[in-house]
């Protein structure tokens, strides 16, 4: 049995009247890739969210290598907000890549990758650059260290971005439709720096509407529908015929486009 | 009628001192304006809904009535509630009301235009809130605002002209006064159209260059 990195319990996430997430429980494995995969408006880009904190959930519970996340229960079973300082140090755990990658347009490359560590680390400038130059290298892209976002293309953006992340040696990384704004070309060098990731042994959150990735890297595929989680497992055992019909019927068209590895 | 540009230039060194203090007022106008006018939309952006509406409402009244109204208002109704201003101390005061309320909208706006997505990104990287607006939300909104403010700054340039109503010696009234004086409106008013016009221009070319120079630093690029 593996150690779990994130831990999720009953999970509930409300807009308003729309319940987006129902009861999601799923356990994260450590070192590994987890996919979540699902159709447009399947709750799994939320899902990722709160494990970022970037949503706050309605109602259960998430644990970050044990440390409860945002929320806490009382021994009256009350749900109460941590300390901010409590809440940033959980999330220090984690670095999140955006499907629209975010960077700050002010700063060059390097300078994104070096802000959180002189602001947040209080690292000296020296030691901050040095560090992020290192990041933008695992990325190949220390020759653009100097260059703005607006001078970079989508895919380089999103490496500055994965390197921006990285800098902070989170413990897990989420990925948020990382590849979805690129075109194909730009897609692979952002999908290789990925796997490079998978291979050195970083726990990942993955999601994607990349199956032939989620197929290849992943160690656990999540499908979620309609804000549930229909089913998780490994890719030889979640692809393996027969399928769940959803997933079936999910897939029908990713065949339609040429995936036939997975027929 | 004769266009006779020659009376006007016997009077170039008045001419220059209205300049001055055009020029003085509008420049101080606007320093003022952008300093006031940032904090207020600071406060209104991250101070809560009461700061927000409160600031609101009378950024609203100063930009919803017409500035010569203002400046009369101050000038002539400030000594009834026992507000007494020299001219040009009260020309700059309101100018820099006027155009704080006018400059805090742009400001506002421009914060509304940095991407929630920048916030966000900065939050997962352990930044507070309040570095957050110090290192991204700040520096993100003053590119995004450069063309506007340029263009608003070309507006209270031509506006400061109102301040002749209140006997500022400024080009205007200069002008005016020299019209007047030697019965030769169209010459004067001409020469006053084409300094307004130089300013104005010089100005927006400045904007231009700093645009230009600053276009890497935004997404958007024209």
């Amino acid at each position: 049995m593996t150690l779990s990195a994130i831990t999720i319990q009953n999970l509930v996430k409300r807009f308003g009247n729309a319940t987006v997430l129902q009861d999601i429980n799923l356990e994260i494995p450590q070192g590994k890739v987890s996919c979540l995969i699902g159709p447009s408006g399947s709750g799994k880009s939320t899902l990722l969210r709160c494990l970022a904190f970037l949503e706050e959930s309605t109602s259960g519970m998430i644990t970050i290598n044990g440390e409860a996340l945002g929320f806490f229960e009382t021994p009256s079973g009350k749900r109460e907000r941590l300390p901010p300082g409590q809440i940033r140090a959980v999330r220090a755990q984690t670095g999140m890549v955006f499907q629209q990658f975010n960077l700050w347009p002010h700063m060059t490359a390097l300078g994104n990758v070096s802000e959180a560590l002189k602001i947040v680390r209080k690292m000296p400038k020296a030691d901050a650059d040095e560090k992020a130059m290192a990041q933008l290298r695992k990325v190949g892209l220390e020759n653009r260290a100097g260059h703005y976002p607006s001078q970079l293309s989508g895919g380089q953006q999103q490496r500055v971005a994965i390197a921006r992340a990285l800098a902070l040696e989170p413990k897990i990384m989420l990925f948020d439709e990382a590849t979805s704004a690129l075109d194909p070309e730009l897609t692979g060098e952002v999908l290789k720096v990925m796997r490079d990731l998978a291979d050195e042994g970083m726990t990942m959150v993955v999601v994607t509407h990349e199956i032939g990735f989620a197929a290849t890297v992943a160690n656990q595929i999540s499908f979620l529908d309609h804000g549930r989680l229909l089913f998780s497992g490994p890719p030889a055992e979640v692809f393996a015929k027969p399928r769940h019909p959803r997933l079936d019927q999910f897939l029908d068209t990713y065949l339609d486009r040429g995936a036939s590895m997975l027929a | 009628m004769i266009f006779n540009p020659e009376v006007i230039i016997e009077k170039l060194p008045e001419l220059a001192n209205g300049l001055l203090v055009t020029i003085l007022l509008w420049v101080a106008g606007i320093a003022g304006g952008v300093v006031l006018g940032f904090l207020v939309a600071t406060a209104r952006r991250f101070g809560g809904f009461v700061t927000n509406a409160v600031l609101g409402s009378i950024v609203e009244v100063l930009r919803g009535t017409p500035f010569l109204i203002q400046i009369f208002l101050l000038y002539y109704g400030g000594p009834f509630v026992g507000l007494m201003l020299d001219p040009i101390p009260c020309g700059l005061i309101g100018l820099m009301v006027y155009s704080a309320a006018c400059y805090s909208e742009i400001f506002r706006a421009g914060f509304g235009a940095v991407p929630a997505g920048h916030v966000e990104a900065a939050g997962c990287l352990g930044m507070t809130r309040l570095q957050t607006i110090r290192r991204i939300q700040i520096p993100e909104m003053a590119v995004i605002v450069l063309p506007p403010a340029v263009n608003l700054s070309v507006i209270l340039l031509k506006e400061s002209a109102v301040l002749s109503i209140i006997t500022v010696p400024e080009l205007t009234a200069t002008v005016s006064a020299i019209g007047s004086q030697q019965y030769a409106y169209l010459e004067a008013i001409f020469i006053l159209a084409v300094v307004y016009w130089v300013l104005v221009e010089l100005t927006d070319r400045i904007g231009r260059l700093a645009e230009y120079r600053l276009s890497r630093l935004r997404f958007s690029k024209a």
